[in-house]
C-alpha cells in the first residue's frame, strides 16, 4: 500500500526535479525513494492481509515478496543508467518518472484482487513502455521497437478485455473470490462462455508475457529498444507479468486446471522448443538474450501448468535469478555496445584478456542463465523441475532438461568468444556504479546457488 | 434510465454476445490483414468497443453497475493509448514519411 503510494509520488517528484533542471539530484531521489518503497513493502509483512479498497487489492506475502523483487531489480537497472539516458536527450527526468510510473503499473499488477485492477495495471504499465521503448526519437529501430510493441500491446489488451467480460457475464462480478466460489459452487454446468473467457485471457495474458506462439513481437523490440530499456522490459516486466499470470490462476481458475492445462501445456513446449532453437541461430547476442527470454518464459510457465501451493515459490525464486542474471548480462551489453557500436558475438573477442572483471561476471550470468549448479539459475530450475514431478508432469520434464542441454550451447559461445579466441582490444573503462551493480548482482547469483535457504520458503 | 435498461432487455442476450463477437471478429481481422498503421489502430479501437458493448449489456441483465463503471475505465485507458499510439505514428511518419508498416523490415519481424 505505501510502498504504491510512495513510488507514484515519487514519479511526481521526479518529474518536478526535472522541470527546475537538478539533473543531479534525480538519480539519488529515485534511488532513495525506491529504497523507501520496498521498506514500506517489507514493513507490511507481518501484518494480516485482507483485501482493501473495497476488494481492489490485496497486499499478501505473495504481493509484496514480488513488489520487492521489482522495485531491487529497478534499483539495479536505474543504478546502471547513470550517464546513459544523458546521451540519448537533454530531458532525463522524464525517463525516470516514465520508469517510476511503469513501476507502480506493476505494483498494482501483483497486488490485484479485482480483474479491473489486473486491467488498469497492465495498461498502466505497457502505456509506459511504449514510450521508453521509442525514446531514441532519431534511431529507426527504436521507432520500429515502439510502434510494434504498441500495435501488439494493443492487440493482446482486447483479446484480455473480451476474456474479462465473458468471465463477468458469467459470473457477475471481478472479485477473483467471487468468480472462486462461482466455480466450486457450480461444478458441473459452467456455461461454456466462461472457458472461452479462460482461453481469451491465456491468449492475453501469454502476448504480455511473450510465450510462444505470441511471442513473434519479442526479439524485435528487445532488439531495437534502448539496451537499459530493454534490461528493464527483460527482467522486472516479465517478472511482474507471470507474478499476474500465476495470482489469476492459482486463486481463481485452479479449480478448473483440468480444462486448462492441455492448452498450456502444449504452450510451454513450443515456448521451450522456439526459445531455444531460433536462439542457436543468432549472431547478435542482444538479439540471443531476447530469444533465450522466451525461453525463459517456457520454464516459469512450469509452475502454472503444475499448479500448487508451492507454485508461487517457485516462480519467485527462478524470477529472482533470471533477473539478476539479465541484469548482469545487459549491464555488461551496455558497456561493450558503448566500446565497439554494435552488440554482435565478435565484440566479446578477447575479453577475458582485456577485463577479466567483467569477463568472469558475465561469464556467472551465463552459467546461471544455462542452470549450471552453485548458481542461482540452478536453484531456481531444481525447483521448477520438482514442482512438475510432483504433478507426475513426467515428459514435460524430460523435454525441458533437453532444452536446458540445448540453451548450454548458446551460453557457452559468449564464454568461449571471451576467453578463447584471441583479439587485441583497448580495455573499457568500467565506471563506479557500473562495476557496484554487477558485483553485487553476481555475488547474489552465487549466494542463492551456494545457499538456497533463505529464499526457499519465503512465501 | 429505467426504459434505457428496458429498451436495452427487449433484444435477447444471446444477440448482443453474437453481435459483440461479429464485431470483435473483424477488428481482429483489420489487425492482421491490414498494412497501414492508422488502419490496425482503428481495428483494435474496434476489438476495445464491442468489448465495452459487452459488459454494458452484462451489466443491465444482471442489475450490477460495476460492469458500467469498468466501461468507463475501458474508455479511459483507450484515449490514453491513442494519445500515446498516434504519437508513435507521427514519429515514425517524421523518419520516414510513410505509415506502412511493411516498412518496418529493418529489424527482421
Amino acid at each position: 500500500m505505501g510502498s504504491l503510494i510512495s513510488i507514484s509520488v515519487l514519479a511526481i517528484i521526479v518529474l518536478y526535479l526535472g522541470l527546475y533542471r537538478v539533473n543531479k539530484a534525480l538519480l539519488p531521489v529515485t534511488v532513495i525513494g525506491l529504497v523507501v518503497a520496498a521498506g514500506f513493502a517489507v514493513a507490511q509483512w507481518n501484518t494480516v492481509a485482507r483485501p482493501i479498497y473495497s476488494g481492489m487489492m490485496l497486499f499478501d506475502h505473495y504481493a509484496i515478496a514480488f513488489s520487492v523483487i521489482c522495485i531491487l531489480s529497478t534499483i539495479l537497472i536505474i543504478l546502471l543508467s547513470k550517464n546513459y539516458f544523458e546521451r540519448i536527450s537533454a530531458h532525463v527526468a522524464e525517463y525516470y518518472a516514465i520508469i517510476l510510473f511503469s513501476l507502480a503499473g506493476i505494483i498494482v499488477m501483483v497486488s490485484y484482487h479485482n480483474l479491473t485492477m489486473l486491467f488498469i495495471g497492465i495498461e498502466i504499465m505497457s502505456v509506459s513502455l511504449y514510450i521508453l521503448a521509442g525514446i531514441k526519437k532519431r534511431d529507426f529501430g527504436s521507432n520500429e521497437a515502439a510502434l510494434k510493441y504498441f500495435l501488439m500491446g494493443a492487440f493482446s489488451t482486447g483479446f484480455l478485455l473480451f476474456g474479462i467480460a465473458l468471465i463477468y457475464g458469467t459470473t457477475g462480478s471481478f472479485d477473483l473470490e467471487v468468480i472462486r466460489d462461482y466455480i466450486l459452487s457450480n461444478p458441473r454446468d459452467i456455461s461454456f462462455l466462461f472457458y472461452t473467457g479462460i482461453l481469451l485471457m491465456i491468449v492475453g495474458l501469454c502476448f504480455k508475457v511473450g510465450a510462444a506462439p505470441f511471442h513473434f513481437w519479442t526479439p524485435d523490440v528487445y532488439e531495437g529498444s534502448p539496451t537499459l530499456i530493454t534490461a528493464y522490459m527483460a527482467t522486472v516486466v516479465k517478472t511482474a507479468g507471470f507474478a499476474a499470470f500465476l495470482r489469476l490462476f492459482a486463486v481463481c481458475f485452479a479449480p478448473l486446471s483440468d480444462f486448462w492445462t492441455p492448452s498450456l501445456l502444449i504452450i510451454t513446449i513450443i515456448t521451450l522448443f522456439i526459445g531455444n532453437i531460433t536462439a542457436l541461430y543468432q549472431h547478435n547476442f542482444k538479439r540471443m538474450l531476447a530469444f533465450s527470454s522466451i525461453s525463459h518464459v517456457g520454464y516459469m510457465l512450469f509452475a502454472i501448468v503444475a499448479i500448487g501451493a508451492a507454485s508461487a515459490n517457485a516462480v519467485f525464486i527462478y524470477a529472482t535469478a533470471y533477473s539478476i542474471a539479465s541484469i548482469i548480462a545487459f549491464g555488461v551489453l551496455m558497456l561493450v555496445q558503448q566500446q565497439t557500436g554494435n552488440s554482435s558475438f565478435d565484440n566479446f573477442n578477447g575479453l577475458g584478456k582485456s577485463n577479466p572483471f567483467l569477463a568472469f561476471v558475465l561469464t556467472i550470468s551465463m552459467l546461471s542463465l544455462a542452470g549450471i549448479p552453485l548458481t542461482a539459475g540452478f536453484i531456481g530450475k531444481f525447483f521448477m523441475f520438482s514442482r512438475a514431478l510432483s504433478q507426475y508432469q513426467i515428459w514435460l520434464t524430460v523435454l525441458a532438461v533437453i532444452n536446458a542441454i540445448i540453451a548450454i550451447f548458446y551460453y557457452f559461445r559468449v564464454i568461449i568468444a571471451m576467453y578463447f579466441n584471441q583479439e587485441e582490444r583497448t580495455a573499457i573503462s568500467i565506471p563506479g556504479n557500473v562495476s557496484f551493480v554487477l558485483g553485487i548482482a553476481a555475488l547474489i547469483t552465487l549466494i542463492i546457488g551456494i545457499y538456497p535457504g533463505f529464499i526457499a520458503h519465503i512465501i | 434510465m429505467e426504459h434505457i435498461s428496458n429498451a436495452i432487455q427487449t433484444i435477447p442476450l444471446n444477440h448482443y454476445i453474437i453481435l459483440s463477437s461479429i464485431i470483435f471478429s473483424i477488428g481482429v481481422i483489420g489487425v492482421l490483414t491490414r498494412r497501414n498503421a492508422i488502419v490496425i489502430f482503428m481495428s483494435v479501437e474496434l476489438m476495445l468497443n464491442s468489448v465495452n458493448l459487452l459488459l454494458t449489456v452484462f451489466s443491465i441483465y444482471r442489475n450490477d453497475a460495476a460492469g458500467q463503471v469498468f466501461v468507463f475505465f475501458v474508455m479511459a485507458l483507450a484515449a490514453a493509448e491513442v494519445a500515446v499510439g498516434l504519437a508513435i505514428i507521427v514519429m515514425i511518419y517524421r523518419n520516414t514519411n510513410t505509415i506502412d508498416i511493411n516498412v518496418l523490415n529493418r529489424l527482421k519481424w
